[in-house]
């Protein structure tokens, strides 16, 4: 039995890899994204342009643009002067937001009184003009709090003391990377295994495998092996970067991160194999594969929380095993977790990857058409 | 001296396109996964992602802890019960809390202690711990937001019952245009018609040259008068027509399913698409040639079309944030010029200057795609 799979797994293996062009697309891509989606994928603001829409002369409102100016999140890109330069500053995402110092500000302030400094931000990606909007108010507070203690000598009476935990600068490329090492591993996984059966089967060489004394659960085992272990390496590859060249902080088990790993790829390429076995063409394999990787992708929580979708897209979600491998992932590297906080995590994996296995053993023999 | 006279035949050679043509589209007909990529996939794709995912956190599980009851205590804590954004859960100590937080049953935790309203009434200065997860930096970051504004909140409320008016130097007054509402869908839909699209484009194409090679169709189509542009043209037409039928479909979804504005004018959203739809089935098709087979075709299609114009189409990660290198590599995936300019087109309306810039990205794109083709695509056998 272990001889008749080695060989297939020797097979697999050349038909992955005999080609030259097969073997890059394994390899560079992975290695060429975890760098670039690395620096990517981030939701913190960087240098974004700002107008400066100033009708105020006194010293309160040039003490709040010297603030502005000296962070790291905004970039002045223009001063202007009167409200018809608003609109194409803003339409022409020249800046993402105006700030609007009316021409009493300063004296308001200074007699006591409030003023109000109106934003005006492009919404066309709503998510961007809400983070800049809590950078200025921020950027605000922080004036209002000095100017609270220094001209009017009464603070708040309560202070909030804010700590975030496993992410005290609240970087979120801490959040990201190690989401990617996920996001890579499930695209490797189904390059492989997606397509394989569905080759065969238009090839006709499966067929000749069914004739072979080999029963389908060691075809399932042979053919999943190649998956597993070049998953298993790319992922480990994954890893290391985000580790050694990312410097993301891997604080907690790296056994129960590996646990996690080899459940993910079972549960994956269980899929990857269902869609192949279900599938007559490549065509139809490659038109699967998309229909699991992209839902996958976008309903895993790697850039928007599960906890904001509707309770029936969030229930949909618990057939996704990348919500639970990225739970792992960041669990691991950020919280320091180790097996007690994972067993609810790696439970659903290996229970999703033993069923789409199975099925996928069970296709093999009835779709001889 | 055969090959004038033949281009001079027009009549032959439109007969000629046109029989490829007819010949694709029976392929497509008979083998229905083509037709439902190009119809079915956007449908269930965008309604998926059109209610699925948002980025507005509602009814956060927050923890309080409170050391010592007491009525400020309390008007400081109703703030959080009457506030839509939290989900708030009493434990009885810190600890409880804190084990709450690292099990991710709560996200925040906010604790007053025992002292609290002793030191409000003498110091003025009376400390609420705060402590949140920070593992997602952004929603942290938006869940501290939600919990000042509580307290913002609480403050003037204590301020008034103190009897004097609580003295803020600068209010900060927004404005957000477009999408005054703030609705995350409204930027994500026309984003996420972008990056299924040029999965759509990539997944017809990407296979049909490598299929006609592998079953030996094309040595069969060699040996006839057919010339190359021919059948480029002819595994072009077919797909762009089926292609175009999913972005109508997709943008009356946006439209009439999903209820986001469109502010621009039809036709510059039809001449976007076409000349979009052009670079993602170029793509494919580029695949399609390089590859020998239609297994290393589609390998190819599954890393390099959906991840590229998920991460750097801007449709999520705003690219003016982006290190300077990488803001390069996006130039290369045309999603970006198409996300960007439907954002504007939806949201918008005509600008011009965006338009016309993204829209000659998009035809040099194009342009180069169909050149590195023909380049490509040999017309003998090996």
């Amino acid at each position: 039995m272990f001889k008749r799979i080695l060989a297939l797994t020797i097979k697999e293996f050349i038909a992955i890899l005999k080609n030259r062009k097969s073997r890059m697309v394994l390899i560079l891509p992975p290695v060429a994204q975890i760098i670039v989606f690395g620096y990517a994928a981030t939701f913190d603001l960087n240098h974004v342009g700002i107008g400066i829409y100033n009708e105020d002369t006194g010293i309160v409102s040039r003490d709040i643009i010297a603030r502005f100016k000296g962070s790291k999140t905004f970039k002045i890109v223009k001063y202007i002067s009167d409200d018809t330069q608003v609109a194409p500053l803003i339409n022409l995402q020249k800046a993402i937001a105006v700030l609007h110092f009316h021409r009493n500000f300063s004296k308001e302030i200074n007699t006591g009184r409030s003023a109000d400094l109106q934003v005006i931000l492009d919404g066309r990606n709503s998510n961007t003009a809400l983070i800049a909007l809590n950078y200025i108010q921020t950027i605000i507070a922080d004036f209002n709090r000095q100017w609270s203690i220094e001209k009017q000598d009464m603070p708040p009476p309560a202070q909030l003391k804010v700590r975030s935990w496993f992410n005290r600068m609240l970087d979120s490329h801490w959040f990201f990377i190690p989401g990617i090492v996920a996001l890579l591993t499930i695209v490797v996984t189904l390059e492989v295994t997606a397509l394989s059966v569905a080759k065969e089967r238009e090839a006709g060489t499966f067929d000749q495998l069914l004739v072979t004394p080999m029963t389908p659960f060691e075809i399932l085992v042979g053919k999943s092996l190649p998956g597993m272990i070049i998953g298993t390496l790319e992922g480990t590859f994954i890893i290391l970067v985000t580790v050694f060249w990312f410097d993301i902080p891997l604080r907690g088990n790296l056994l129960a991160l590996y646990v996690g790993l080899f459940t993910f790829l079972l549960s994956a390429i269980g899929i990857g194999l269902m869609i192949s076995s279900i599938s007559v063409t490549q065509q139809q394999g490659l038109m699967g594969a998309f229909m699991f990787l992209v839902p996958a992708v976008v309903l895993s929580g790697f850039a928007t929380p599960i906890a904001n979708m509707p309770v029936l897209v969030q229930k949909l979600t618990l057939l996704n095993p990348m919500r639970y491998f990225l739970i792992i992932v960041r669990s691991v590297f950020l919280q320091g977790a180790s097996f007690g906080l994972l067993w609810s995590q790696y439970v659903p994996m290996a229970v999703i990857g033993i069923i789409s296995l199975a099925i996928a053993g069970s296709l093999f023999r009835k779709r001889l058409y | 001296m055969a090959e004038e006279m033949a281009n001079r035949d027009t009549g032959k050679n439109r007969m000629r396109l046109s029989g490829l043509i007819k010949k694709e589209a029976y392929q497509i007909i008979r083998d229905p996964s083509a037709i439902g990529i190009a119809f079915l996939l956007p449908v269930i794709l965008l309604l998926i992602f059109g209610y699925g995912v948002s980025l507005d956190a509602e009814h956060v599980p927050v923890g309080l802890v409170i050391e010592k009851q007491g009525p400020e205590v309390s008007q400081f804590i109703s703030g959080f019960y009457r506030s839509e954004y939290f989900d708030p859960k009493i434990f009885p100590s810190i600890q409880e809390a804190e084990r709450a937080l690292m099990h991710r049953e709560v996200v925040g935790i906010v604790w007053t202690r025992s002292n609290f309203a002793r030191t409000l009434l003498n110091t003025s200065d009376a400390p609420i711990g705060v402590i949140v997860n920070g593992v997602d930096a952004n929603q942290a970051r938006i869940i501290e937001g939600y919990i000042m504004g509580v307290w913002i909140n609480w403050l003037h409320q204590y301020a008034r019952s103190k009897g004097v008016a609580l003295q803020v130097p600068v209010n900060v007054k927004y404005r957000i245009w477009f999408n005054s509402a703030v609705r995350s869908r409204n930027f994500l839909v026309p984003g996420l018609i972008a990056v299924i699209m040029t999965l759509i484009g990539g997944m017809l194409t990407s296979m049909v040259v490598a299929r006609e090679w592998e079953r030996g169709t094309m040595e069969a189509l060699l040996v006839t008068p057919v010339r190359k542009r021919e059948i480029i043209l002819g595994k072009t037409i077919p797909y762009f027509v089926l292609g175009m039928g999913g972005m109508a479909i997709s943008v009356a979804m946006a439209i009439w399913v999903f209820n986001v504005p469109f502010r621009g004018s039809f036709w510059a959203l039809s001449l976007s698409s076409g000349l979009f739809m052009l670079t993602a089935i170029g793509l494919g098709l580029i695949i399609s040639v390089t590859a020998e087979s239609q297994f290393v075709a589609g390998q190819i299609a599954i890393v390099i079309t959906f991840l590229p114009a998920f991460m750097l189409s801007g449709f999520v990660f705003d690219i003016g944030s982006m290190p300077g290198p990488i803001q390069a590599v996006t130039h290369l995936v045309s999603a970006r010029y198409f996300v960007s300019i439907l954002q504007t087109l939806f949201l918008c309306g005509d600008i011009w200057p965006i338009f016309i810039i993204n829209c000659l990205w998009l035809a040099g794109m194009a342009l180069f795609f169909f050149v590195v083709i023909r380049k490509k695509f040999k017309k003998r056998l090996q």
